[in-house]
């Protein structure tokens, strides 16, 4: 990892109609770095990604890929990026060779090269033997492996992964992250959008985005530190409903939100939470399962930054 | 241009189609089927068209017309009824599709004033075969008409040498034996042409979209130009083959004699199918559905060429107005051609308005649907 930005990203604006997508957002990501854009569906990331690789021109602010202006030098920057969306979009009538073939074409590789990168790919994604299946019968962790190494046999400098691991089973998901660190540590400059937060921590430095607008930017670690501004506590209790507006009410809360089953609860640091709060819930009719001091999540963290409760759930794919 | 990203393209494009069975079926078999139909469904002559007769006379004269009749080999006499209304029930039946009423005082007055009728019913509920019964039983009348002249003349007494009728013997070149399906066939290239090209084109850029192929496919050096050229160049080579394909089948099964140059023929159809892949390519833009893009396409290149080409309506038998329009069809031109390729032995030399025009169509064409597509996703 060195310190020359790779993409430079400046107010960045992408209206459609009355509406805005993406909203005055900035950032720069340094060469070999995995930047992670998190939010929601319908936050702006995949808008965004779609400006910096020149699919969609910006309504105003300006882009860099590799020192290459995404709206004026749309076609050279597309010599030296891979670009992976949310469906992988591959020929399912294709063979998983023939599409390899196909993208190695359009990228100009060719002769040893092309055999050496087909080679790799086909050795990555875990196909050797099923070269001669059609896509369209491979599984999705195979397709998904398979696009990524369709995205890359030209080699580019830099890697956008828009929703790419969306539907694909979690053993399947570690496995491509392991090759997303290692194209990382060859220097690949890789840019990520995701809405899972166990993918989000895999990234090393983050900007939460929220209806277009970066709400918070850094590394995992820091945004959970700066986001919760107090002790986080897990509280089991029944009935659901009743536990969270009591325990609104209850001194020293400063949050709280449902997480699943249980309830996230932040209360300002130097307060004794434990002894405290079973009680005052059960003054108010609300019994107390476990209660516990748990460390924040990127997902506390975005909850606490937006006031949205928008995330982590896979209906939001 | 890019040679290797074209012909990566293209690549693609050619193994999609071997592997689509809808696709497969447009390239394989609609010819076959079309010119099958065509040659056999679409002959424009009438033969032994069935006949019903009322000889209201019963005499020697009237016997020998209906016998006339009965040698022509464009009709059938089936049956002689005896009374008028069972020849309009035959007729509303379906039985037949000409009626023949013959009076009562046929020979009277064909003896007293050298002149009489018979009355001819024709079902037009299907003009043409109308047309032509009524053509046809014309000719069988006036031949009869003109024996009974001759024997009047002879009878009197006038030389046989003064009197015998002016003869005009036709000859008609490049169809001699008048046979609508030399007419037919050639033109039947056209429509596979139009029809194989549009609906295979119309596909090509709608179909990426609705597979969400499109964004990947943007997001490659791939220029719009590269794109177009490789995903049409496939349909070209198809194209070329199906016309080899018909002609073939043309003069192999059919009969139909093909006289005049091959160069001819693949250089017009070359320029016929890069106008029709053009429109298809643009429609397939425009649309970005598959099936609204087919349906334009058949629309604007089928249709034309059915019905304004002069494929089965003579064009010079069009009303000014619409004659006029037919200028403006592409497809007019290459039916010409066709035609003259195939009966006449026309080469490059002999088809320069047709070759010109077509040529001008192809770059207006080709021009625009370079412009048609954007690697943009808005």
């Amino acid at each position: 990892m060195n310190d020359v930005p790779s993409i430079v990203v400046d107010k960045l604006v992408k209206r459609f109609g009355d509406f805005t997508a993406v909203n005055q957002v900035s950032f720069q990501i340094r060469s070999g770095e995995i930047f992670g854009l998190l939010g929601p569906n319908g936050s702006g990331k995949s808008t965004t990604i779609r400006m910096l690789c020149g699919l969609l021109t910006p309504s105003s602010g300006s882009a860099t890929v590799v020192g290459l202006d995404v709206a004026r030098q749309a076609e050279e920057v597309r010599q030296h990026i891979g670009y992976m969306s949310q469906k992988f979009s591959l020929y399912n009538d294709l063979t998983a060779i023939e599409n390899l073939q196909f993208f190695g074409g359009l990228y100009g590789v060719k002769g040893r090269a092309l055999d050496e990168r087909i080679a790799w790919a086909i050795k990555m994604s875990g196909l050797a033997g099923s070269e001669q299946l059609l896509t369209g019968e491979l599984s999705g962790g195979w397709k998904q492996r398979l696009a990524l190494g369709c995205a890359v046999l030209h080699r580019p400098q830099v890697l956008f992964l828009d929703e790419a691991t969306a539907g694909v089973d979690p053993l399947s998901r570690r496995q491509f992250w392991e090759l997303i660190h290692e194209m990382s540590r060859e220097g690949v400059t890789i840019l990520v959008t995701t809405h899972y937060m166990d993918e989000a921590e895999y990234c090393n430095r983050l900007a939460l985005i929220d209806q277009g607008l970066i709400v918070e930017m850094g590394t995992p670690t820091k945004i959970k530190q700066t986001a919760i501004k107090g002790d986080l506590l897990l509280v089991e209790c029944s009935p659901l409903g009743g536990g969270l507006a009591a325990v609104k009410q209850a001194p020293g809360v400063l949050e709280a939100s449902v997480f699943g089953a249980a309830l996230h609860v932040v209360v300002s640091t130097g307060r004794q939470p434990l002894t405290e709060l079973p009680a005052f819930l059960a003054a108010h009719d609300v019994r107390v399962g476990r209660i516990e001091l748990i460390s924040p999540s990127l997902e506390d963290a975005f909850v606490s930054l937006t006031g949205s409760r928008a995330l982590g759930s896979e209906s939001y794919q | 241009m890019n040679l290797r990203r074209t012909a990566a393209m293209s690549r693609k494009e050619f193994t999609q189609v071997r592997r689509d069975p809808y696709s497969l079926i447009v390239v394989l078999f609609l010819p076959l089927v079309q010119i099958l139909l065509l040659g056999y469904g679409a002959r424009l002559d009438a033969n032994h068209i069935p006949v019903y007769v009322l000889d209201q006379e019963g005499s020697q004269d009237s016997q020998a017309l209906l016998k006339a009749f009965q040698a022509s080999p464009y009709f059938d006499v089936i049956k002689a009824v005896d009374n008028y209304h069972a020849l309009v029930r035959a007729i509303d039946a379906d039985q037949c599709k000409l009626g023949i009423v013959i009076p009562w005082d046929f020979s009277e007055r064909l003896a007293d004033a050298g002149r009489t009728s018979v009355q001819a019913i024709v079902d037009g509920t299907d003009d043409n075969s109308a047309q032509l019964a009524e053509g046809y039983a014309q000719a069988v009348v006036a031949t009869y008409a003109s024996n009974v002249q001759l024997d009047w003349f002879a009878r009197y007494g006038l030389s046989q040498q003064a009197t015998t009728p002016l003869s005009v013997d036709y000859r008609t070149w490049f169809n001699e034996d008048l046979e609508s399906k030399n007419f037919i066939i050639p033109g039947t290239v056209a429509l596979v042409m139009a029809l194989m090209g549009a609906l295979l084109s119309s596909l090509t850029i709608a179909r990426e979209w609705e597979r969400g192929t499109m964004e990947q496919l943007i997001a490659t050096p791939v220029t719009a130009l590269e794109i177009m050229v490789g995903k049409l160049v496939p349909y070209l080579a198809i194209g070329l083959a199906d016309a080899t394909l018909c002609a073939v089948f043309a003069v192999g099964w059919f009969g139909v004699p093909f006289r005049g140059g091959s160069g001819a023929f693949f250089l017009a159809t070359t320029l016929f199918l890069i106008v029709i892949l053009g429109i298809g390519y643009m429609i397939s833009v425009a649309t970005k559905s598959q099936l609204g893009a087919s349906q334009y396409a058949l629309l604007v290149t089928l249709l034309p060429t059915s019905m304004l080409s002069g494929f089965a309506f003579p064009i010079d038998q069009m009303p000014a107005p619409i004659r006029a329009i037919t200028y403006l069809v592409y497809s007019r031109y290459y039916v010409s051609a066709l035609k003259r390729i195939f009966l006449s032995s026309a080469g490059i030399s002999d088809l320069v308005p047709e070759v010109v025009a077509m040529t001008i169509y192809a770059l207006v064409i080709g021009f625009f649907a370079t412009r048609a597509f954007h690697k943009s996703l808005q």
